[in-house]
């Protein structure tokens, strides 16, 4: 396709670990992240549905958009992030009913994770499906990676573990607001404070650099 | 508060300078905190000093940390960091370990001043935003009290204090109950006179009802706060606790009980008068107060826990833009009403 000259296949993978991230940058696909991030396996096995659920929709998406009218594309959309979300949330009842009892309704709500619907809307339906593909792949990284990040920090305060293995001992003294809601919220604008930190250090960085060239001349 | 600018120096006919800045604002509470602290010291020993000087550390160390070089001298200053420590280590039960406060200290700069935009920009109390950090963190070791002892103990620093960092505290004396938790599970009243000196189980600065009255009354007589604020809590609180106290005796405490038991007081005086979070009307300083008193009195008898006046704080503190909103005064020659 036209549009997909200018574009570069591990440019479209990467920019969704950092510098796009959804959940850091985007800051999309809260409900998840706050909800069902109290500890690092919950966390990662969300990563994991979610990640199934937009490679699978954005190559679909990418593959059958000439065919998908533009007046009814949203529905469609949904209906085709809804068969996969459908696929993961069966699968997980049959392999992990544990963590499937623990994340409850929020695998059924992958349907509503606007990051989702936002990469089939802006990317996906846009693109040959090889970099849809590609861009699906970045970005689920990118939400794992924060989900991970989220759960294990929450998962170490609060209960002093990482993959329920115990890390300090009986005498550790558990935070117990970091597994409560509030801790999600907390935790979360404190690494949103850094990354704005690191962007705004970047940027000063950079200025500093052109000042100074402009000044050499 | 700006600094001064070299090469700018206005001069203007001599105007009236009104004596009240932030600093001395600041100094008046200070002086009125001061027989509280001595009080703490007297009951509890010198482990209170300890306990304050970690959350006045761990308030200072945040502002100084997060504020930008240029303003970082003012803002030590002005002394509201300080003020927000000492404030917060008052509320704090006698035996809670050293880390744990200077946490609490970081948690009140840090979420309650810092992330808003600093002094004036909070929309809450940022001492009670360390406190309820604190007991929603370690719900345990914040409820855990040690009795009130005498003279003797004044040297006896209690070993939880030490506990290490990351590490539960052990305590070394059994445990007792505030004059509010005798009340709300055992059906047990403490006596007034009790409640008044404040040899009781309970926060550092809280047991004494006498103490918190009178530098309540210094405040009052300085001006340093709206004392309707303080007033529609008090009448508030004794009005809906007196209903609830004819409808049955034996379950609900009377006015007396509930006004001088637990942080009532304090939280009155000391918390919900905070100038920033607060609302600026007459008119809304009494729904202020009237909404505090009524939550105060809602939690403590139907709520899960013995005391509530931190929360009744906090959530009308979360109202009091909207009490600022449907009670700013009428602008002459317009019609009434919000906007």
């Amino acid at each position: 396709m036209d549009m997909d000259k200018n574009l570069d296949t591990y440019q479209e993978f990467v920019k969704g670990i950092w510098r796009d991230n959804p959940v850091f940058v985007q800051v999309l696909g809260m409900c998840p992240m706050l909800a069902v991030t109290n500890s690092a396996v919950n966390a990662l096995v969300m990563g994991g549905a979610t990640l199934f659920v937009l490679m699978g929709s954005s190559f679909l998406v990418a593959a059958l958009k000439q065919w998908i009218p533009k007046q009814v594309r949203i529905s469609l959309y949904i209906i085709i992030i809804a068969t996969f979300v459908t696929v993961a949330d069966y699968s997980l009842l049959a392999m992990l009913p544990g963590v499937h009892k623990e994340l409850g309704a929020f695998i059924p709500l992958i349907v509503a994770n606007c990051m989702i619907l936002g990469r089939q809307e802006a990317f996906a339906s846009r693109h040959g499906i090889r970099f849809a593909v590609m861009d699906a792949a970045g970005m689920s990284l990118g939400f794992v990676l924060a989900l991970f990040s989220l759960g294990s920090i929450r998962e170490i305060l609060g209960n002093g573990s990482l993959f329920n293995i115990p890390l300090f001992g009986e005498t550790f003294e558990p935070w117990v607001i970091m597994i409560l809601p509030p801790g999600g919220f907390i935790t979360l604008g404190l690494i949103l404070l850094f990354f704005n930190w690191v962007a705004a250090r970047k940027k000063a960085f950079l200025e500093q650099v052109a000042q100074a060239e402009r000044e050499s001349l | 508060m700006s600094r001064k600018d070299p090469d700018l120096l206005i001069q203007t006919t001599p105007v009236l300078r009104q004596g009240l800045t932030t600093p001395h604002a600041m100094r008046d509470v200070w002086l009125s905190l001061l027989p509280l602290v001595l009080a703490a010291t007297w009951f509890f020993g010198i482990g209170a000093l300890l306990l304050l000087s970690a959350t006045i550390a761990g308030a200072l160390m945040t502002e100084w940390v997060f504020t930008p070089e240029p303003r970082r001298r003012d803002v030590i200053r002005d002394q509201s960091g300080l003020l927000t420590g000492l404030l917060l280590g008052l509320t704090l039960p006698p035996g809670l370990p050293l880390w744990m406060a200077f946490l609490g200290g970081a948690a009140a700069i840090g979420l309650g001043k810092i992330i808003w935009g600093g002094l004036g920009n909070n929309l809450f109390n940022p001492a009670l935003v360390g406190r309820a950090f604190l007991l929603g963190t370690f719900p345990i070791a914040m409820t855990t009290w040690s009795p009130a002892g005498g003279p003797g103990q004044l040297f006896e620093i209690q070993g939880s204090l030490f506990a290490l960092p990351f590490q539960s505290p052990v305590y070394d004396a059994v445990s007792s109950a505030t004059p509010l938790g005798l009340m709300k599970f055992e059906q047990q009243s403490t006596g007034l006179m009790r409640l008044m000196i404040g040899n009781t189980g309970g926060s550092l600065g809280e047991t004494s009802g006498f103490l918190v009255l009178l530098g309540g009354l210094f405040l009052l007589l300085r001006r340093d706060f709206d004392w309707r604020i303080p007033a529609a809590i008090f009448a508030s609180a004794a009005l809906f606790s007196g209903l609830l106290h004819l409808v049955d005796p034996a379950r609900y405490p009377g006015p007396l009980f509930t006004l001088f038991s637990g942080s009532l007081l304090f939280g009155a005086i000391y918390m919900a008068t905070d100038p920033v979070t607060s609302p600026l009307s007459p008119r809304g300083a009494w729904i202020f107060g009237i909404g505090i008193g009524l939550l105060v009195v809602l939690i403590r008898n139907f709520g899960g826990l013995p005391e509530g006046v931190m929360y009744a704080i906090l959530l009308m503190n979360a109202a009091t833009p909207l009490i600022d909103r449907y009670t700013q005064p009428r602008v002459f020659g317009r019609k009434a009403g919000p906007g």
